[in-house]
């Protein structure tokens, strides 16, 4: 549906695994920063007249 | 297929007359050319308004939620299919059902009749292998069957019932030599921006009627998310990013448990294959978990079972 697949990520992480987390949630930001900001399915604040 | 309708009638007019069900839910002529109605006979004398040719594209798998009395119901490959979700998803019980099982050779797609046809149609008639088009001003085409039918049914690969108590003919031959994925193939090659295009393009003439969701037989939520306003999941407008969220949504509200009957495109009033969206799922359940919907009652569906070996390629 053209959502850039580095856009989305799916992990598995137990509540004892904190470096996973860490390690995960860094790549994930860097992959997503690299992409840039979304400008799809971002939907505009209604205006109110 | 025409040559059904009087077996169709013969087997509605016994039941009723025995007593065996209450009701029979078959077709009858609609008002329009190619636009073969639903209906639900009750007493045995009504049987004859019933036909069966290739405009029954209707599932009528649809007229069956929730319903508790004792019914027959007409059942083409596809529509067999849904009544097994159906009664695998509680929505009937298979002893309240006589199903009549249609062995089925596609249904014809009426846009595609109308867009090669010039001038107002009159009648749309079958003989065998032919679609006769009788034309208001007195001319008629003639058309080959096979290449006017519905783009799910040219690919179909179910058309015999999987479940019936009697059959209406003989099993017709299964289609083996069709490439059933191409299309979703297709899409599936194009890069992201293409594929966001594509998609833009495919629903941007959505009225959001909701026609679609009415004719699936598997939209049968009381409160459809669409409809909800507390929460209210999307807006009630033509703002795409609605539009596209009722599709995609709905479409994977229907992951697993599609049949590609194509009701959903035949009620579409602005022409739109839909259908490609659940397709991709219906592909990915395929490959996934060698899943087919609606095959047989006692197995559980796709999304409903879960093996230590499921693909999880997607989890890092
Ligand atoms: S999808 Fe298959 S069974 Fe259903 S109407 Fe088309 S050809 Fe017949
Ligand atoms: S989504 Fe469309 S093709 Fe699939 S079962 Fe519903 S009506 Fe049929
Ligand atoms: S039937 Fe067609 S126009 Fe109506 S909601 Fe569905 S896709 Fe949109």
């Amino acid at each position: 549906m053209g959502v850039e697949p580095d856009r989305l990520h799916f992990s598995w992480i137990s509540s004892a695994e904190s470096t996973k987390f860490v390690e995960v949630v860094t790549e994930i930001t860097e992959k997503v920063k690299a992409l840039g900001p979304n400008t799809h399915y971002v939907k505009k604040e209604a205006k109110v007249a | 297929m025409i040559a059904y309708t009087d077996k169709v009638r013969q087997i509605a007019r016994r039941l009723l007359e025995d007593c065996s069900v209450e009701m029979v839910i078959g077709f009858r002529k609609g008002s329009q050319p190619m636009m073969n109605e639903p209906c639900f006979i009750k007493k045995a004398e009504d049987a004859d308004q019933l036909v069966w040719d290739g405009n029954c594209g209707i599932n009528l798998a649809n007229y069956l939620t929730g319903r508790k009395e004792k019914i027959a119901v007409f059942a083409k490959g596809c529509d067999s299919r849904n009544i097994v979700t159906h009664i695998v998803e509680n929505k009937v019980q298979r002893d309240r059902l006589v199903i009549i099982g249609v062995p089925c050779t596609g249904m014809i797609d009426k846009r595609l009749v109308a867009s090669q046809t010039e001038g107002e149609i009159e009648a749309v008639s079958e003989t065998g292998d032919k679609v006769v088009v009788k034309l208001k001003d007195g001319g008629s085409t003639e058309f080959d069957r096979r290449q006017v039918l519905q783009g799910n049914c040219a690919l179909c690969v179910h058309r015999n019932p999987v479940i019936y108590d009697e059959l209406v003919a003989d099993l017709v031959e299964e289609q083996t030599d069709v490439d059933h994925w191409a299309d979703i193939r297709e899409i599936e090659a194009m890069d992201v921006e293409k594929r966001r295009r594509f998609f833009e393009d495919l629903l941007a003439p959505c009225i959001r009627c909701y026609a679609c969701r009415n004719a699936c037989p598997l939209c049968y939520c009381p409160t459809c998310f669409v409809d909800e306003s507390r929460p209210q999941w999307l807006g009630k407008g033509q703002d795409q990013i609605d539009v596209h969220t009722f599709h995609f949504l709905r479409a994977f509200h229907c992951a697993g448990r599609c049949t590609d009957c194509g009701a959903c495109q035949r009620a579409c009033p602005v022409g739109i294959n839909m259908r490609l969206l659940t397709k991709k799922l219906e592909k990915d359940c395929f490959e996934l978990y060698q899943w087919e919907a609606g095959m047989a009652l006692d197995q559980r569906p796709a999304l409903d079972t879960y093996k230590p070996d499921d693909p999880e390629g997607f989890i890092k």
